[in-house]
C-alpha cells in the first residue's frame, strides 16, 4: 500500500506537467492579444514596447519554462511565506504571477480571496446531497418497485435531466420573486457577525445549495440505488438472513457496507465535477466565488488568471482521481495493489 | 424402374411449413425496448419537438428578428395571448418563433457535436482496443484528456478563437462549427473507454480467431467483425451523447459565451432573459421546459436503449 501511494502520487506529477502544457498552449497559440484591450491611440511602437516587456514576444518553450517557474517554484513559495510569516530567501523579487486585469495584484491573492465564498456554496451542497441522496437509494433498492422506489427513480432521472441553470431561475421564480423568501442574489459582502446576520447568510445560501445539491443527489441517488442492487442477491446477505440478523442490522452492518464503497469513490470522484458545475450555479444568484472570477477573467482577456484557475480545476480532478484510488483501496479489502 | 416423381421438391417443402415470422436483430431490440414505457414516452416527446422545429417554421411564419415595437409600443414583454402564444420579449419579438428558431440551432448542436465525439471515441476505442501497441499511448492520452476540466476549458477556447473563426467563416457558420467541435473533442473520452472494453473482449472470440487463420486482412476484420458487435455501446453512448452536447451548449450559451445574440438557442434565450424574470417569467419558462424536456426524453430513450441492447437480457 505504501508503496502503491508513493508512485501512485509520482505519477500525477507527470499529467500535472502535461495538463499545464495543455492549458498554457491553449491560451498562447489563441490568436487574441493581450495588448488589444489598450486603448487604439497608443503608437505601435509603445505597443511593441508593451509585448516586450510582457515577455510576449518569447518563443513557446522559453515563456513555457518561465511560466513554469513562477507557477510551480514562486507562486508555492510565496504561499508558504503567506502561510507561516516568514521568509525564504529573496522574496521581494522573486516574480509571481500577476493577473493582467488588476493592475498587478498577484493572482493567488485574488483567487483565495474567493475560495471561500465557492468553499461555502460547493461544500455545503455537496453535504446536502449525500445526506439526501444516500438514504434515498437504500430505501429505494430495499423496497424495489415500491411506490418509493418508482418516485425515487422518477425524480432523480428528472433532477439529473433539468440544468442546474433551469432549476436555479425557477426557485427565483419561485421563492424569490412570488413568495419572497429568500434573496435573489447572494450577498457576499455579508459578514456573519450576530444571530440576524447568520440567518441572512442562511437564507441567500439556501438557494444555491439546493440548486447544486438536488442535481448532485439525483446522480449520487441513482449510484446507489444500484449499488445496493448489485449486493442483496449476494450470497452474505442470505447467510447473515439465516444466522437471524434482523433485516435493519442485514441491511444496514452488510449490505450498505459494501454498497458504500463504490458510492464513497463517486463522492470523491464528483467533487471537481461540482466545482465546474458552481460556475453555473454562482453565475445565477451572482455568488462572487471562483466560476464568476473565471468567466470574468476570459472576458477580460486576463490570461494569466484563466491559466491559473483553470489549472486549479485540473489540479482538483487529479488530486481527487488519486483520493478515490486510495479510498477505494482502503474501504476494499479485495483490492490488492502492487 | 422409374424414380418416383411425386415426391415434392425440397423447395415446396419448406413453402408447406407453417410460415414463421422472421426476427431480426433490430426487430428483437426493437420488442423490448417497446416494453420500456419511459423509453416509448420519451421518443414520442423527443419526434414531437423534432417535428415542430423543423416544420414549425412553415407553419408559424413569424420571422424570429421582427421587433413588434414597430407596429404597438405595447408590445414588449407580453405574456401569452391569442396573438403571442408566448408571448414576446424585452425588444418586442415573438417568443414562439425564436424558440421554435433556437431549438432548430440547440438540436443541431447535440446531434453534430455528438457526431465528432462518436467518431474520434470509436476510432480511439478501436485502435487502442485492437491494436496493443496502440494502447498504452491512447488511453494515457485519453486519462489526460480526462483530467482537463471540460467547462472552464471549453469556455476559455470558445473566447480565444471566437473572433477569428467569426471573421473567417462568418459569425453564424464559424460560433457553430467552433462550439460543435469544441463540444466534441471534450467529450469522445468515455465512447473511447466503452468501446475498448467491448473491442478487447470481442477481439478473443472464436470468430475473430476464424478470420484472422483465413488470412483476412486486418482492417476488414475491425470493420466486419469488430465495429457491429461493438455497436450496442456506441449506439447508447451517441444517444447519451446528444444530451450532454445540448446540456452544454446551453450551459456555454447560458454564460453568454456561445452563440452571438442574433442566433438565438434555448440557452442563449435564457441567458437573454433571465434579467426579465420579475417582468415576464414566461420568457424563461419555454425554453427551459425545451431543454429539459429534450434532455429528459433522451435520457429515457437511452436507458431504453441501453436495457434493449443488452444482449444478456435476451429471452
Amino acid at each position: 500500500m505504501g508503496q502503491f501511494l508513493v508512485r501512485r502520487i509520482l505519477t500525477i506529477i507527470p499529467t500535472l506537467i502535461a495538463i499545464s502544457f495543455v492549458i498554457f498552449a491553449v491560451l498562447d497559440l489563441a490568436p487574441g492579444d493581450p495588448t488589444s484591450a489598450l486603448p487604439e491611440t497608443i503608437d505601435p511602437q509603445v505597443r511593441q514596447q508593451i509585448r516586450k516587456v510582457m515577455g510576449l514576444d518569447e518563443p513557446l518553450p522559453v515563456k513555457y519554462s518561465l511560466w513554469m517557474r513562477q507557477f510551480f517554484v514562486n507562486e508555492p513559495l510565496a504561499l508558504i511565506e503567506k502561510a507561516f510569516d516568514v521568509r525564504i530567501g529573496d522574496s521581494e523579487n522573486r516574480l509571481r504571477v500577476t493577473s493582467w486585469g488588476s493592475r498587478g495584484t498577484p493572482v493567488m491573492d485574488i483567487i483565495l480571496e474567493r475560495v471561500p465564498q465557492t468553499l461555502w456554496v460547493v461544500g455545503l451542497a455537496y453535504v446536502v446531497a449525500i445526506v439526501i441522496a444516500v438514504p434515498v437509494g437504500v430505501v429505494s433498492a430495499i423496497r424495489q418497485y415500491s411506490i418509493f422506489d418508482q418516485l425515487g427513480t422518477f425524480f432523480s432521472l428528472v433532477g439529473y435531466s433539468i440544468p442546474t441553470f433551469f432549476t436555479g431561475l425557477l426557485m427565483i421564480l419561485l421563492f424569490s420573486v412570488k413568495l419572497k423568501w429568500f434573496p435573489m442574489i447572494y450577498d457576499t459582502n455579508l459578514q456573519v457577525v450576530d444571530w440576524d446576520s447568520f440567518i441572512q447568510q442562511i437564507k441567500q445560501s439556501i438557494m444555491p445549495v439546493a440548486v447544486l445539491g438536488f442535481f448532485q443527489a439525483a446522480t449520487l441517488a441513482r449510484f446507489t440505488r444500484s449499488s445496493m442492487l448489485d449486493n442483496i442477491p449476494m450470497d452474505y446477505v442470505r447467510t447473515a438472513t439465516a444466522k437471524g440478523f434482523g433485516e435493519r442490522y442485514v441491511v444496514i452492518g452488510h449490505i450498505l457496507r459494501n454498497s458504500l464503497i463504490p458510492v464513497v469513490t463517486l463522492i470523491a470522484l464528483g467533487i471537481p465535477a461540482i466545482f465546474s458545475g458552481a460556475i453555473i450555479t454562482e453565475q445565477i444568484f451572482r455568488v462572487n466565488g471562483l466560476g464568476a472570477l473565471l468567466i470574468g477573467a476570459i472576458q477580460l482577456n486576463d490570461i494569466p488568471l484563466v491559466q491559473t484557475v483553470t489549472f486549479i480545476f485540473a489540479f482538483l480532478i487529479v488530486v481527487f482521481n488519486l483520493i478515490a484510488d486510495v479510498v477505494y483501496g482502503v474501504l476494499d479489502p479485495r483490492i490488492r495493489y502492487r | 424402374m422409374a424414380v418416383r416423381t411425386e415426391t415434392a421438391s425440397a423447395d415446396e417443402l419448406v413453402d408447406e411449413l407453417p410460415q414463421r415470422q422472421h426476427r431480426t436483430l433490430w426487430g428483437d431490440v426493437w420488442l423490448r425496448f417497446r416494453r420500456h414505457r419511459l423509453a416509448i414516452f420519451g421518443m414520442v416527446v423527443l419526434f414531437m419537438l423534432i417535428v415542430g422545429v423543423l416544420v414549425g417554421p412553415l407553419v408559424y411564419t413569424v420571422d424570429p428578428e421582427y421587433s413588434f415595437i414597430v407596429d404597438d409600443i405595447d408590445s414588449i414583454n407580453q405574456r401569452p395571448s391569442l396573438k403571442y402564444p408566448f408571448g414576446t420579449d424585452d425588444l418586442g419579438r415573438d417568443t414562439l418563433a425564436r424558440n421554435i428558431f433556437g431549438g432548430r440551432i440547440s438540436l443541431a448542436v447535440g446531434v453534430v457535436a455528438m457526431l465528432v465525439a462518436i467518431t474520434f471515441g470509436t476510432l480511439v476505442g478501436v485502435l487502442s482496443g485492437y491494436f496493443r501497441r496502440l494502447d498504452n499511448p491512447l488511453m494515457r492520452f485519453t486519462d489526460l484528456m480526462l483530467s482537463l476540466p471540460s467547462l472552464p476549458l471549453l469556455l476559455v477556447i470558445i473566447m480565444l478563437f471566437r473572433d477569428s473563426l467569426k471573421a473567417w467563416l462568418g459569425p453564424e457558420l464559424g460560433i457553430f462549427l467552433l462550439v460543435v467541435f469544441v463540444i466534441g473533442i471534450l467529450g469522445w473520452m468515455p465512447t473511447a473507454r466503452v468501446v475498448r472494453g467491448s473491442v478487447l473482449s470481442v477481439k478473443e472470440k472464436e470468430f475473430v480467431e476464424a478470420a484472422v487463420s483465413v488470412g483476412t486482412r486486418q482492417h476488414t476484420i475491425v470493420r466486419q467483425h469488430i465495429l457491429p458487435n461493438v455497436l450496442s455501446p456506441i449506439i447508447v453512448s451517441a444517444t447519451l451523447g446528444v444530451a450532454s452536447a445540448i446540456l452544454t451548449e446551453s450551459a456555454l450559451s447560458f454564460l453568454g459565451l456561445g452563440f452571438p445574440s442574433n442566433v438565438p438557442t434555448w440557452g442563449r434565450l435564457l441567458f437573454e432573459n433571465k434579467d426579465f424574470i420579475t417582468q415576464n417569467p414566461w420568457l424563461v419558462m419555454w425554453p427551459g421546459m425545451f431543454i429539459s424536456l429534450t434532455i429528459l426524453s433522451i435520457n429515457f430513450i437511452g436507458d431504453g436503449l441501453r436495457d434493449a441492447l443488452d444482449p444478456r437480457q435476451r429471452r
